[in-house]
């Protein structure tokens, strides 16, 4: 993790452009995801326009899925906004594990490129960043890729969605979890890592089985972190 | 406190979620602006960020139907062979959808 590289948090048109077509080929998963929100969102009751809304500014696909089981006649405020925070909440572990690469930009910059975090383009841009490769084009970029792809996915849900009759059965619900899991193969591996996996695995069970719905990852996250604290790696 | 799903009701539920978002994904970023970066917090957050990622996957893993944990070990073996994510994720995928139909 080296950070006085000045050109690892370049960002310019170029970079950016770079990420963006860098995850337009998951981007073709998000549309399918997109068009199965836009689809259930319908079947729950929600208007056009508010759905097109929802999905361009709340970007985050599981917790919209789940404003929909809430959404009657009325919504009680609080168990959404609860709901809505404890599934992205993982976005608070994305923003701190970019700090050391984000604060290179001045903070205008710094949240804007915050304003399109997800999974996939932190997953990416993490490894890179880890390798000592620039990655904030990466992760700008293929944010605004996946932003989009999501709203055009939401787009195509409203007039197509009929057309995946059952997204399950097209194993198009893995397509995250395996995307996630690649990204922790192809990351770093060692015994120190194994075993912090280990902790973080274990813990998150014990947190999905015992505790409030949605803390797993919070608790598992923090579990393997602490761990890492404290059995620090030998300086390279 | 209730908001009704008619009128600008859903507009202001929407806006709602957009906020509680827009925290979750500032919130991490301007807290770690008040830690200094010792090797121990790096250490710390590097730990944390492939942990995130186990944590998400293990409940997936074991709550999963056979053909989620199959697309699972797929694309784990497909990417310590291949090393490649995309191909990965696709045999992953079809792995599901073919257990799926049997």
């Amino acid at each position: 993790m080296s950070d006085s590289d000045p050109h690892l948090h370049e960002l310019n048109c170029q970079n950016i452009w770079a990420g963006f077509k860098q995850l337009v080929p998951i981007s073709f998963f998000v549309v399918i995801f997109g068009l199965a929100f836009g689809l259930a969102a319908t079947q729950a009751g929600l208007d056009n326009s508010s759905i097109i809304v929802m999905s361009t500014l709340v970007f985050a696909g599981a917790s919209q899925f789940a404003a929909l089981e809430l959404w009657s006649v009325e919504v009680a405020i609080i168990p959404l906004a609860v709901t809505v925070f404890a599934i992205n909440a993982r976005h608070l572990l994305m923003g701190a594990t970019l700090y050391p690469w984000l604060r290179q930009l001045p903070p205008t910059k710094r949240y804007t490129v915050m304003l399109v975090v997800s999974d996939a383009n932190w997953a990416m841009s993490m490894q890179a960043f880890t390798r000592g490769e620039p990655a904030m084009g990466l992760l700008f970029g293929g944010g605004l890729a996946l932003w989009s792809f999501w709203i055009l996915g939401t787009w195509l849900g409203l007039y197509f969605g009929n057309a995946i009759q059952d997204p399950v059965s097209l194993g198009l619900d893995m397509v995250m979890g395996c995307f996630l899991l690649a990204m922790v193969v192809g990351g770093q591996k060692d015994f120190r890592m194994f075993i912090i996996w280990i902790v973080a695995a274990v813990s998150s069970l014990l947190a999905y089985w015992y505790l409030p719905p949605n803390s797993h990852v919070i608790v598992g996250a923090l579990a393997g972190g602490i761990l890492g604290a404290i059995w620090l790696e030998k300086k390279r | 406190m209730s908001i009704e799903t008619t009128g600008y009701g859903p507009l202001i539920i929407i806006l709602i979620m957009a906020v509680v978002t827009l925290a979750t994904r500032w919130g991490g970023v301007f807290v770690m602006s008040f830690v200094p970066i010792s090797y121990r917090v790096k250490q710390f957050i590097s730990a944390m960020s492939g942990s995130v990622l186990i944590a998400l996957l293990t409940p997936l893993a074991i709550s999963g139907d056979n053909g989620a944990r199959l697309a699972l070990l797929t694309t784990a073996v497909t990417m310590l062979i291949v090393k490649k994510p995309l191909p990965a994720i696709a045999a992953g995928i079809i792995a599901a959808a073919l257990f799926r139909q049997i």
